[in-house]
């Protein structure tokens, strides 16, 4: 934000702070094509412009896609669910898709993940929207020559959070699926969600109020 | 700035990357190994000439704002034909992983294999980082024993201040630099360049010997060490024909020529300090007797107030940092602090960037200073560090503060709206007693009741820190003998007692210390010489890793380790460490010349026995320490009667938007 001149806002109080706030971060290790932030400023400016200085100044690999003037609502809510790519190389599809029949056939999936209060059992099913096997996948990054499945998710946004690796937990769980190599996963795109079960940029809402600086 | 100075990471095609990306999610804080810092730079590997990979032997938390390294990483990737990246010690977790799948030390910054670079430069502040320093070469691949090592192997360069006795890592390292890096990477750098480009004659072994006969690079393998039968040193000899007797330090003088860090490394992962430090002075003539870097950086050299005005304002603006350090070995006693803090605090008033200065100067003038530098709101920790307890031991380390001062400064402090300070004190110091060490106790107490009474509050605190002595090398103290752990654990103890004697008084003092043990395997590094380098490679061989961390360190590993390998000497580690040494003694480290004259070093240390105080030579005559004459040096200091040039404050510039597209 200093680096690109955004007047930020700051919280009042003894140690200030900028007021900048991440909706739904991915984990630690996961890539991620969607995320999203709301910071507030001390004066409006022009979103491109403030896109443009943000993207210069960060590294290369955090790319600014797009910046809206918020029309009013919390960012959060419009966080219904998220999309995510996960490749398993070393695991053939067939295998994959076993393991993803008895997985959508289950009425609950409990797994475990060790999180701040320590370690918790919860339901990895339910917040499934859509798991599926892609058919006829496009080559994977990295190495191409071996066998690789992948998976296309859509979880909904609950608490505690089902994140893709409490689904690879429960695919364990219900078919002893156990990936040689560490997954490689992307979320593709979160938001809200429509009755069809499709995720809606969030930033929509906002779009048309984009012009009025 | 409009593009940022980091390209995309182009998929080097030596890189290890693809093994090692596979092997992160395993990991802690992952994040650390990734590079792409801003500021960091990759080029393109077949069009460098000359290839540096800099390691700051620590985690890459403590490692990435280092200073040195930072400003050889740049000074070197300035250079169009010269590529630089950097490596940090990982941790055990990836060390593991790394051994397994068989991946090498890497550089986070284009992740290419440590051992495919020309020279290996390593940064040491400490000598707790030798394991580390042997994990690195571990890990490389390249062979552990400098003499074992071929043509395809990277010349190993120590340097930092560590490299002033290197003779503890000399069977490891294939050459230390003493002093100033800036130039002297450049020096190798101009040797490796043209050796390589008449086409490598004679090997490594010619490059070493070109590198030695510059007489500021010591080659230890061309020195024979020779011992007494008791043990001691008996002389240190080149074994080659025009390789020098003493090799000389390195010396920056013109501060105002050497403006770096300019682009700052910005991490994305946390580090333990983020901010853009600058230097404002190297070198300190106070002559406190047990501060190496006090010894061996002399003489003084300010960087101008102008030029360190610039190098906030660029610094600030590259890399968005909110916090300043103006940093030296006594930042107050800049010839024109005063106006540089006040310059400052004006240029970024109500811009949320906070300024700090590290206070240990023992005077009235150091809370003026800070309470300009608090205008902004943000109050900065001050500490003091009057190092003894008593009056007799403050006048044995030369560290002129009496006890009136210290209270009528702690007391200023408090009246001026500081609720807390922080008191810094040695332990284990030549000639102390038990009741040397239970004066602070009293010092304290009467900080506390001087503070009470001047506020007429209770909410006032001090925090009494000490830390162990250790006597190192080119000091007065480097013949003194150190204290065994449970003398300086039991003092502590004492220590802490007295403070708490009196229980409304001993509830406003905070109490910190690091126990003696690790102190002890220091001053056995930091006085040792080539035997020692058995014991740490036993540590190493056993697990050693992280020394500098309590969490990792393990004293009994090195008591053990002593005690396999140094009999066969017929030494062991209280000959190295609660041992005095005698005028006449050969110390392993008099064939490296830091400037100092060891006449002048005895002279000030028997000087200290009879409390003799030694005075600052930039405001009282010259006192003959040698520096000046033997390494042809001035003290360089101001007032140069400039201000800081007015400058666009941050805040008012907008968005920085670039002008050409980025993709």
């Amino acid at each position: 934000m200093r680096r690109a001149g955004v007047p930020i806002a700051f919280s009042q109080g003894f140690s200030p702070h900028p007021k900048i706030s991440y909706a739904s971060a991915a984990p630690t290790g996961v890539a991620s094509e969607a995320e999203y932030l709301e910071i507030g400023l001390r004066e409006p400016v022009d979103p491109e412009q403030l896109r443009a200085a943000l993207d210069a100044a960060l590294s290369p690999g955090l790319d600014i896609m797009d910046a809206v003037v918020a029309s009013g609502g919390g960012l959060a809510d419009r966080i219904e669910a998220s999309h995510w790519r996960i490749e398993l190389p070393e695991v053939e599809p067939a295998v994959l898709d076993r393991a993803v029949a008895a997985f959508t056939a289950a009425e609950e999936v409990q797994v475990e993940r060790m999180t701040k209060q320590g370690r918790r059992t919860f339901d990895a099913r339910a917040a499934v929207i859509s798991i599926d096997v892609v058919a006829s996948p496009q080559t994977p990054s990295g190495a191409a020559a071996v066998p690789c499945a992948i998976l296309e998710l859509v979880v909904r946004q609950v608490t505690p959070s089902v994140r893709p690796d409490d689904v690879l937990s429960g695919l364990r769980v219900v078919a002893d699926l156990e990936p040689p190599v560490s997954p490689r996963v992307i979320r593709l795109a979160q938001g809200t969600l429509t009755a069809q079960g499709a995720i809606v940029d969030p930033l929509d809402a906002d779009r048309d109020g984009a012009a009025i600086v | 700035m409009s593009v940022p100075s980091t390209p995309p990471r182009p998929a080097a095609a030596n890189s290890v990357w693809p093994r090692l990306e596979p092997l992160l999610p395993q990991v802690t804080k992952p994040i650390q190994y990734v590079g792409g810092e801003l500021g960091a730079v990759v080029k393109d590997w077949d069009t460098a000439t000359v290839r540096w990979a800099l390691m700051y032997p620590d985690a890459y938390e403590v490692g990435l704002p280092n200073q040195g390294v930072q400003i050889l990483y740049e000074v070197l990737n300035e250079l169009p034909d010269v590529l630089a990246e950097r490596t940090y010690a990982v941790w055990p977790d990836l060390e593991s992983l790394m051994r397994t799948h068989g991946v090498p030390q890497f550089t986070v910054d284009a992740h290419r294999a440590v051992r495919d670079f020309d020279v290996f430069g390593i940064s040491f502040s400490t000598e707790l980082g030798y394991t580390n320093l042997l994990t690195a070469i571990d890990l490389a691949g390249i062979p552990m024993l400098a003499a074992d090592r071929t043509d395809a192997d990277p010349v190993i360069v120590a340097g930092g201040h560590a490299a002033f006795n290197p003779e503890p890592i000399a069977d490891f390292v294939d050459a230390a630099v003493l002093g100033d890096g800036e130039e002297a990477v450049l020096e190798i750098t101009t040797i490796v360049r043209e050796w390589k480009s008449e086409g490598s004659p004679g090997g490594r072994d010619e490059l070493l010997l070109r590198l030695a006969r510059t007489e500021s690079v010591y080659v230890p393998r061309f020195y024979d060490v020779d011992y007494l039968p008791d043990g001691r040193i008996q002389r240190v000899v080149p074994n080659r024909a025009d390789v020098p007797f003493r090799v000389h330090k390195r010396t920056t003088m013109d501060l105002d020529a050497w403006p770096y860090p300019k682009k700052p490394l910005v991490p994305l992962a946390e580090t333990v300090h983020e901010r853009y430090a600058v230097e404002i002075f190297r070198g300190c003539t106070r002559g406190c007797r047990f501060c190496q870097a006090g010894m061996i950086t002399r003489p003084v050299r300010e960087r101008s107030i102008t030029t360190v005005g610039q190098m906030v304002q660029q610094g600030l603006e590259f890399s968005g940092f909110h916090e300043v350090g103006l940093l030296s070995l006594s930042s107050a006693d800049h010839s024109e602090i005063g106006d540089m803090c006040s310059g400052l605090a004006e240029q970024y008033a109500g811009t949320n960037v906070s300024l700090s200065l590290p206070s240990t100067r023992v005077d009235a003038f150091n809370i003026d200073l800070a309470q300009e530098l608090s205008r902004n709101g943000r109050r900065t920790g001050l500490t003091f560090a009057p190092e003894g307890g008593s009056e007799r031991i403050r006048k044995v380390i030369n560290k002129m503060v009496s006890e009136e001062d210290l209270i009528r400064t702690v007391v200023t402090a408090y009246t001026n709206g500081w609720r807390q300070v922080k008191l810094y004190f040695m332990c284990g110091l030549p000639t102390e007693t038990d009741d040397d060490v239970l004066q602070i106790a009293r010092m304290a107490h009467e900080v506390i009741k001087a503070g009470r009474a001047a506020t007429g509050s209770k909410d006032i605190r001090c925090t009494v820190s000490i830390g162990g002595f250790v006597p190192k090398p080119h000091t007065p103290f480097q013949w003194a003998k150190m204290e065994r752990p449970e003398v300086i654990d039991g003092r502590l103890r004492m220590l802490k007692q007295e403070i708490n004697s009196d229980r409304s008084l001993g509830r406003a003092i905070g109490f910190r210390y690091h126990d003696g043990e690790p102190s002890l395997i220091e001053g056995l590094l930091s006085r040792g010489d080539r035997r020692v380098g058995a014991v740490i490679r036993r540590v190493w061989e056993n697990g050693g890793r992280f020394d500098g961390w309590s969490e990792h360190f393990s004293y009994q590993r090195w008591v053990d380790a002593a005690a396999e390998t140094l009999p066969a000497f017929g030494v062991d580690l209280d000959w190295y460490t609660t041992r005095e040494r005698d005028e006449l003694e050969v110390l392993p480290w008099d064939h490296l010349d830091s400037g100092l004259d060891k006449d002048w070093l005895w002279k000030d240390w028997q000087d200290s026995t009879s409390e003799y105080e030694q005075d600052d030579c930039r405001w009282t005559p010259c006192f003959d320490c040698g520096v000046c004459p033997s390494m042809d040096t001035e003290i360089q200091i101001g007032p140069t009667g400039q201000k800081l040039l007015p400058l666009t404050p941050l805040n008012g510039a907008g968005l920085k938007v670039p002008t050409h597209t980025h993709p």
